[in-house]
């Protein structure tokens, strides 16, 4: 490409500079020893991996500067492994370094291209040997080998089928029904209005008649968040304000984003934050969204309470809750 | 008098005088407020609030006003309890030192007699949550860990980390570590709710479990570090650090050194 | 009899079974280049050697279910805790299995330093061209490696059923569920159901233990057996040309050190597992939906995914009872889609605009390649960028920051800061490349001023030595391609449009400061 001759000729490969252990046999007899050792220090560490495994028992902690409290057993465990490997690693390096040739050897690369006579004969063979197989003449074989093939690929594919259900209504329905009672997660205590205080947050789930067939399927679904703010700071549309209890407000607490748990509420600002890509809600205004990639406010559940004053859903989440699915509804 | 007043202009004289003026306008001052230590007797209640009102006068008022009515920069203090002073002051948070986004645990600046004459002094405005006795908490007998570690992350975790090391919230707020506090600031900060945590009361978690929070909390807190160096207990931020500084930095120090000639 | 004789009498033995003398003789002299850089492969490969070894180990104990278990192991803060088997099993291993914390931990340590080998050795191969013909498979492959590195990390370090990795598996089911159409049938079929159901463990450690690491060897065989049959790539310099390869025979030198790198690389592996603590799961808890960490992060190679889908808008589209998630799809699918499928292709995409159709085996110095350089530091800068914001609540706790601001600065700064980090580095290239220039032209500047006769002052150069001259020299210089737009009867080319924006790139690429021609030594002679 370039028609200026190189204007540096290539000096070629640097004279050989002997180390100090090709000249001197006393040099040498000194990296031997060295690489020794490296492999007696290696030894060193195996012996410390085994006394640390047989002897010292796994309760014992020592202090050591800067890691603090440290369990004798692990470190010693660790330390003689990673000793052990590492000399013997340095020892071989060391060795190559000081006491194997390093003359540099120059080899010469080979074209990867074959020569000319044995591609030809591979062409020639690869089409002979289709040519006799009949394939290019007998269309039919082709065809129907072709169809053969694609149809026999699709049964791997069909038999795959039962790794799960399909999709069905239970996608968009959570355990909350009306007359649902609150309770505390954990404790499974039915929680009555009065129990919290304004500025009081509560985690709740709906209550199971038996506590036991609560699984983490339910729980992924039924996670609720209680908030009770001042009645007076809520900027609410009507519909949404009568889903409130006295200034008590509910939200699914699964969010509407990727599904993380929304539960940190801040006091002062009227915030949830969700700590996994920092979407922020705002429950003055229904958990519309203020900062951040979730698209959707939280679900809010309608709840309301007993003749005794025990918080209960009015009825199902009027949408679904967690993140956005392709057959969701806006 | 004549002796002295032949030194009168000597050098040292201007600074030794202000040295005297100082130390005498100041040693009066001091005299003259001073407080009485003991209290024993429930008429000496009335003097714990009063004492309480005196310092609330002089370095609370100024930011939450005469009656502790509240102004614009701070919150009223009527009801919020005992508890909360206890709290706020006990923890060096109040008198804040600066006007920044949150107030952060510091060296208290009144001792444990003055938080609890202001503490007396705020309960005494209205009922509020009160500082918790050393009968309640004890967790050592009455909470649970493994039941606090369960409550820990349910209701904690998501603003103060799995390990209580803290979090970030918006606009620069953040849950501060829960390590190194006083069982009787985590029980009272539960209660009271200071500044952006909300208020767990003890319908939402009880005091059993507020106990059981506290011991697990005081167990993790002395846990040592079970497979090595913490890096901090914040997750896998500082071991990708660790990984590419120490473990990779290590590695490519070697690799430099295996390619280089031996002399 | 000698070690020598001994060794003679295998070899013997080996070539009347197989008659692989020839090959063996050929193979036992082969000459491999010795550079520093060039072992970064290598820390990737002894890493998943380790990572085989050590996660065998785990396999004897680690039960991967999800049936649910109360926990009666020796850690009190857990006990009486419901919990998968699986996380039961990974706590059984860190406090009754003798070794078994620090096996797991050297296993994470591992993965940690094998994705980070990866990338600095995707970025060396890519820094000095060795991706050009006939490399342009090996690099495929490396890419697939590094994707494949990736999600077999994300299964790995899921599998213990943790807080922290269960809400990575629910993130990675949102975005599975995201997918237009057949979103919902993708998640019920991974999971059995819905999340998080009792599959999804028992079917990941398939994947990550038997699936993927079968992948992984035989890509890792072709792609070690590219190298050594197209022989590495060696830096230009004296003695050393597209023709030949310069450095040490397999035996014994290329053995020993490569041999015994991999017991440092164990060694340090080892030294890790031991004194740092790495994924403590009994402080995180077993998994479950209700509860979250603040600070929750995936390990590092998934931070800028992390930190893309933060700082995404929260866009949603609605049409006709359907939904369509742009704030999980562009940052979580489609970004990173075309990101890999770039990189995948530009080997091609350069020779495209460089016309450069021939072999190469001598590297290019970076600074010889500006654009190429420039694109590659914008690329690391976009990695960055999205990695900050994947740290941004820890940033913010640590340096007393608010997340909203840094949110907005890397929103911003994905935007503005590569295309700046291009223009900065092509520019430093180009300076780079006339500091050569004078250097060959001019000698080394070394610092004694003398007075001359008439007066002034002047600097005393010294010449550089031919070995260097000859490196600052060597490389090619390639004019920008000509395509005309039209022929020489005036008729219009096809493709017209593709050319003229061939025409342009290669211009761009072209720009380069001369290097020293033989003309300029003679002018230089002359004065």
């Amino acid at each position: 490409m370039s028609s200026q001759l190189e204007p540096i000729k290539d000096p070629g490969l640097p004279a050989h500079v002997h180390r100090k252990t090709d000249t001197d046999p006393k040099a040498a007899d000194r990296a031997e020893r060295q690489v020794a050792a490296m492999f007696g220090i290696s030894a060193l560490g195996t012996v410390l991996l085994i006394v640390s495994y047989v002897f010292i028992p796994d309760d014992v902690f020592v202090f050591i500067p800067i890691m603090g409290n440290q369990n004798a057993h692990q470190l010693g465990l660790g330390l003689g492994m990673a000793i052990a490997l590492f000399f013997i690693g340095l020892g071989a390096i060391h060795w190559a370094k000081t006491l194997m040739p390093d003359q540099e050897v120059v080899m010469q690369r080979h074209e990867f291209r074959s020569p000319e006579q044995d591609r030809k004969d591979f062409v020639d063979t690869v089409k002979e040997g289709a040519a006799s197989s009949g394939l290019g003449r007998r269309s039919l074989i082709k065809k129907s080998l072709g169809a053969a093939l694609g149809l026999s690929a699709l049964s791997p594919i069909l038999l795959l089928r039962d790794l799960g259900p399909l999709p069905g209504p239970e996608q968009k329905m959570t355990n909350w029904k009306s007359g649902t009672y609150l309770v505390t997660d954990p404790g499974d205590r039915r929680i009555k209005a009065s129990d919290l205080e304004v500025g009081s947050v509560a985690q709740v789930m709906p209550e199971f008649a038996d506590p036991k067939d609560r699984h983490l399927d339910d729980i992924a679904k039924d996670a609720l968040l209680l908030i009770r703010l001042r009645p007076s700071e809520f900027n609410l549309e009507p519909d949404r304000l009568a889903m409130t209890h006295e200034g008590i407000i509910a939200f699914s607490k699964i969010c509407s984003h990727m599904g993380c748990a929304v539960a940190l509420y801040e006091q002062t600002t009227k915030h949830l934050l969700c700590p996994c890509h920092q979407s922020t809600f705002d429950v003055t205004r229904a958990a519309k969204v203020i900062f951040g990639p979730a698209a959707r406010p939280l679900p809010q559940l309608d709840i309301t309470v007993d003749g005794e004053g025990y918080l209960i859903a009015r009825k199902p989440f009027s949408e679904p809750v967690g993140p956005s699915f392709w057959g969701r509804e806006k | 008098m004549k002796r002295l007043s032949r030194f009168r202009r000597h050098k040292a004289a201007a600074p030794l005088l202000l040295t005297f003026a100082l130390l005498g306008i100041g040693g009066t001052f001091s005299v003259a407020s001073a407080t009485t230590a003991n209290e024993t007797s429930a008429v000496e209640r009335s003097t714990l609030i009063e004492e309480g009102r005196q310092i609330f006068l002089k370095g609370c008022s100024s930011c939450h006003g005469l009656n502790a009515e509240g102004v614009s920069i701070a919150p009223s203090l009527i009801g919020v309890g005992a508890a909360s002073v206890d709290f706020q002051v006990g923890t060096g948070r109040m008198p804040m030192a600066d006007m920044s986004t949150q107030a952060m645990r510091k060296a208290p600046v009144y001792n444990e007699e003055e938080v609890a004459a202001l503490a007396a002094y705020v309960a005494s405005l209205a009922p509020g949550p009160e500082i918790p006795g050393m009968e309640l908490l004890n967790f050592e007998r009455d909470g649970s860990t493994a039941e606090g570690g369960e409550l820990f992350r349910n209701n904690c975790a998501m603003c103060h980390n799995f390990a209580g090391q803290g979090g970030a919230l918006t606009q620069g707020k953040y849950a501060p570590t829960v390590m190194g506090v006083l069982p009787k600031h985590i029980y009272e900060a539960m209660v009271t709710g200071p500044q952006a945590m909300p208020v767990f009361n003890d319908k939402t978690i009880t005091p059993e479990e507020k106990l059981s929070i506290i011991k697990w909390i005081k167990s993790a807190e002395a846990e040592p570090n079970l497979g090595g160096a913490s890096l901090g207990r914040v997750g896998p931020v500082t071991e990708g650090l660790l990984a590419w500084t120490l473990g990779l930095g290590l590695l490519i120090g070697v690799a430099v050194w295996l390619a280089t000639k031996a002399k | 009899m000698t070690v020598e004789a001994k060794l003679g009498q295998v070899a013997n033995y080996v070539d009347e079974r197989t008659g692989a003398a020839a090959f063996l003789k050929k193979s036992l002299k082969k000459v491999f280049p010795d550079h520093w850089s060039f072992l970064l492969g290598e820390v990737a490969l002894y890493s998943f050697v380790i990572l085989l070894l050590s996660g065998t180990f785990l396999t004897f104990w680690f039960d991967p279910s999800m049936r649910e278990v109360v926990y009666e192991g020796t850690y009190q803060p857990l006990e009486g805790v419901k919990m998968s088997a699986a996380y039961a099993s990974a706590l059984h291993i860190s406090f009754e299995v003798r070794g078994g914390l620090l096996m797991r931990q050297i296993h994470h340590w591992a993965a940690l330093i094998f994705m980070a080998a990866i990338v600095a050795h995707l970025l060396r191969v890519f820094f000095t061209g060795a991706f050009r013909k006939p490399r342009e498979g090996n690099w495929i492959i490396g890419v697939g490696l590094l994707t494949l590195g990736i999600v077999e990390g994300f299964l790995g370090y899921s599998l213990p059923d943790d807080l922290l990795s269960g809400t990575g598996i629910r993130i990675a089911e949102a975005i599975i569920q995201a997918i237009p159409v057949v979103g919902s049938y993708l998640s019920y079929f991974a999971f059995g159901g819905v999340f998080p159901g009792e599959l999804f463990i028992p079917r990941i450690y398939i994947v990550h233990v038997l699936l993927l690491p079968g992948a992984f060897l035989a890509l890792i065989t072709v792609h070690l057996m590219l190298v050594w049959y197209q022989k590495h790539t060696q830096y230009p310099g004296p003695g050393r040309t597209e023709k030949n390869v310069v450095g040490y025979p397999l035996m014994p030198m290329y053995m020993a050190k490569a041999g015994g790198f991999f017991f440092i690389v164990f060694g340090v592996t080892a030294f890790l597992g031991a004194v740092a603590s790495i994924n403590p799961i009994w402080l995180y808890g077993p998994y479950t939906p209700a509860q979250i960490s603040a600070g929750s992060q995936p390990d590092w190679y998934m931070g800028w995914l992390d930190g893309l889908v933060r700082m995404a808008p929260p866009i949603e589209t609605y049409f006709f009872g359907y939904t369509v998630s742009w704030n999980i799809l562009i940052p979580g699918l489609i970004i990173p889609g075309i990101l890999f499928t770039g990189m995948a292709l530009y080997p091609f995409i350069e020779s495209w605009i460089t016309g450069d159709k021939r072999e190469h085996h001598l590297l290019d110095r970076p600074r010889n390649a500006p654009n190429r350089t420039a694109l590659g530091a914008m690329s690391l800068t976009f990695m960055l960028v999205t990695l900050i914001n994947g740290g941004n609540d820890l940033i913010a706790t640590h340096f007393d920051l608010s997340i909203n601001q840094i949110m907005w600065g890397t929103r911003i700064g994905v935007f503005v800061l590569p295309p700046l980090a291009f223009i900065i580095t092509k520019r430093l290239c180009l300076s780079l490349q006339r500091a050569d220039r004078e250097l060959v032209l001019h000698g080394r500047e070394t610092g004694r001023l003398l007075r001359m006769p008439s007066g002034e002052f002047v600097e005393v150069h010294e010449p550089i030595s031919p070995e260097k001259a000859f490196i600052l020299t060597s490389h090619e210089q390639l004019p920008a391609l000509d395509l005309p737009a039209v022929d020489a009867r005036g008729v219009k080319r096809a493709g017209v449009l593709k050319n003229k924006l061939r025409a342009r790139l290669s211009k761009a690429n072209a720009e380069a400061v001369p290097k020293v021609s033989a003309d300029d030594l003679k002018e230089i002679e002359s004065h």
